[in-house]
């Protein structure tokens, strides 16, 4: 049972870690950036949900109608700006200044915030209660709603990619964006777009792990984009449900390992991860198969 | 300016629509990639309603031509100008937007969107016009039902013609065609520059890249020859003979017609 019991919080767990891949994996399938400050700005989102909430008194779990829009506008003039620059010279010059957007947040957020962790909502019902499945299960409702997000958000994505006008220009300008030029698409504007969506979709991760965990400053790099990595990659570049696939492998085998031996649980995951990355380097579904 | 085929085809040149205003003005464009002058002080203009076409070898500079028209390349010197604009600054959405639509070579359709989807990006954002994505069906009956179909499980000469409806779609006054030919079977090309016809009459102006001088001939009001980038035989195909089309392409000095103060700058 205790096996069992595993699998389905790991399961559930890996819809937060699709939550924090699916922002990476569009950034890179569309513009071919790799955002390395990609946790650290759901740190950043985190922050600002317990800013909104404390200084408006809106329900924690409505800070995110506040703080996904903001994020996402933060993310369109991110990219118009300093991603597009550093995309202008050369993809990796995007690494190294997403590396360096990334030390100056963490450094602000230690600065500003101390190193002290804090959660988002504490005191909640819905953070602690859980329903018994059987004798020898009980499963937080909160992992169960971080998962639905999840899947919903995902279905959006889907949906938005495409069916609708952005989001076929999305898909032209991934291809070639040249060609989407030739069209009369402003191919920056929308990188913008997308930039805008992962953001969104970063903010709703830095939310949901502030309420599942705690936020630190350091949190961004260790936690967030480190299985944000590791789940794109087990699941496959670029392929949306690949990141929740990712995400649940990950969970699954971090919750195994902490069954075998508490302290194997992060190490379990990366074994995962780093059999895929020798085994199937494209991931589990890569582009190609999914079309 | 333009070496020898201006002058020497003086008269030809009369009899183009001269008292109309030239559409698209192109005054000594000059265009380097990276050290190499790849066009040397080009001139051209396009009246509405023609057929104008680039002819020369490998490397004349003629796909550099077009792609700095489309707004792909930036000019070192000189400018073009459209529709009596200034739009030498304008990026390449904004000219498309304006009316200059590019069928770029080797097609350069989205791969992983199915035929529609690629119509449907072309008519984004569409000037008004007669044409629709309705209408290139009814063009290219074929497209119709296999408009779901990824482009790449299509072949060669029906992906071009996706990527020149795409560029339809688009409402274009000035169409540009880079190297329609290219890898296709002759019977193919010859269909799709039969479409041609059905374009015109719509009322776009076109400026086409050909590598196939004969093929450029037959379809082309006007011709253009570039060598090494510079312009080495400007005229109408009636008032050129081949041997001249050839000394210009080739830059066969000795073959070269009487009227060449410019011919001895040629290298």
């Amino acid at each position: 049972m205790a096996w069992v019991n595993a699998i389905i919080q790991g399961v559930l767990i890996g819809g937060l870690y699709a939550l924090f891949a699916c922002g990476l994996s569009l950034m890179f399938g569309v513009m071919k950036v790799v955002n390395l400050a990609h946790g650290d700005l759901a740190v950043v989102a985190g922050y600002v949900a317990i800013g909104v909430i404390a200084v408006i008194h809106i329900p924690v779990l409505l800070s995110f109608v506040i703080v996904v829009p903001l994020m996402a506008l933060v993310g369109y003039a991110l990219q118009r700006t300093i991603l597009q620059g550093a995309l202008d010279r050369s993809v990796l010059t995007t690494l190294l200044v997403t590396f360096g957007l990334s030390v100056v947040i963490e450094n602000g957020l230690l600065q500003f915030f101390t190193a002290n962790s804090r959660g988002i909502g504490a005191g909640l019902a819905l953070e602690s209660d859980s329903f018994s499945l059987g004798s020898q299960i009980q499963i937080g409702y909160l992992p169960v709603v971080i998962f639905a997000v999840a899947v919903v958000v995902l279905l959006g994505l889907q949906y938005f990619l495409s069916r609708s006008k952005y989001g076929r220009l999305i898909r032209a300008v991934a291809d070639d964006k040249e060609a989407a030029q030739l069209a009369g698409a402003d191919y920056r504007h929308v990188f913008g777009i997308a930039a805008g969506i992962a953001f969104g979709t970063v903010a709703l991760a830095g939310i949901a792990y502030g309420m599942y965990s705690q936020l630190d400053p350091t949190a961004g790099t260790d936690t967030i984009l480190l299985f944000a990595f590791a789940a794109v990659v087990i699941g496959g570049l670029g392929s949306l449900w690949g990141t929740l696939l990712g995400g649940v492998i990950l969970g699954v085998a971090q919750e195994i390992g902490a069954q075998i031996n508490i302290s194997d649980e992060v190490l379990a995951g990366f074994i995962v991860f780093l059999v895929v990355l020798a085994v199937r380097p494209q991931g589990l579904i890569s582009r190609g198969a999914q079309s | 300016m333009t070496v020898s085929g201006a002058k020497g085809n003086g008269e030809a040149g009369e009899e183009r629509p001269d008292d109309g205003t030239p559409l698209l003005v192109v005054r000594d464009l000059v265009v380097h990639h990276g050290q190499l002058r790849a066009l040397d002080a080009i001139s051209l203009r396009v009246f509405p309603g023609e057929v104008y076409a680039i002819i020369g070898a490998n490397g004349a500079g003629k796909s550099t031509l077009l792609r700095t028209i489309a707004g792909l390349h930036h000019p070192t010197t000189g400018s073009v100008r459209f529709d009596g604009k200034d739009v030498t600054a304008l990026r390449p959405e904004r000219r498309a937007t304006q009316g200059i639509v590019l069928v770029p070579e080797g097609r350069r359709l989205f791969g992983s969107l199915s035929v529609q989807e690629n119509l449907q990006v072309g008519a984004t954002y569409a000037r008004p016009g007669p044409w629709t994505i309705d209408r290139v069906y009814e063009t290219f009956d074929w497209m119709r039902e296999r408009r779901g179909q990824l482009t790449a499980q299509l072949s060669g000469g029906e992906q071009q013609t996706v990527a020149i409806g795409r560029a339809l779609v688009a409402n274009p006054r000035m169409l540009l065609l880079d190297e329609l030919s290219l890898g296709l079977a002759p019977v193919v090309v010859q269909r799709i520059y039969g479409m041609l016809a059905q374009i015109l009459a719509s009322g776009l102006t076109v400026l086409l890249v050909e590598q196939d001088v004969s093929q450029a001939l037959r379809v082309a009001s006007h011709i253009h020859c570039l060598l090494e980038g510079r312009t080495t035989l400007e005229g109408r195909p009636a008032d050129v003979t081949a041997d001249q089309v050839e000394a210009a392409y080739f830059g066969l000095a000795g073959a070269a017609p009487a009227d060449q103060p410019g011919e001895g700058s040629e290298p």
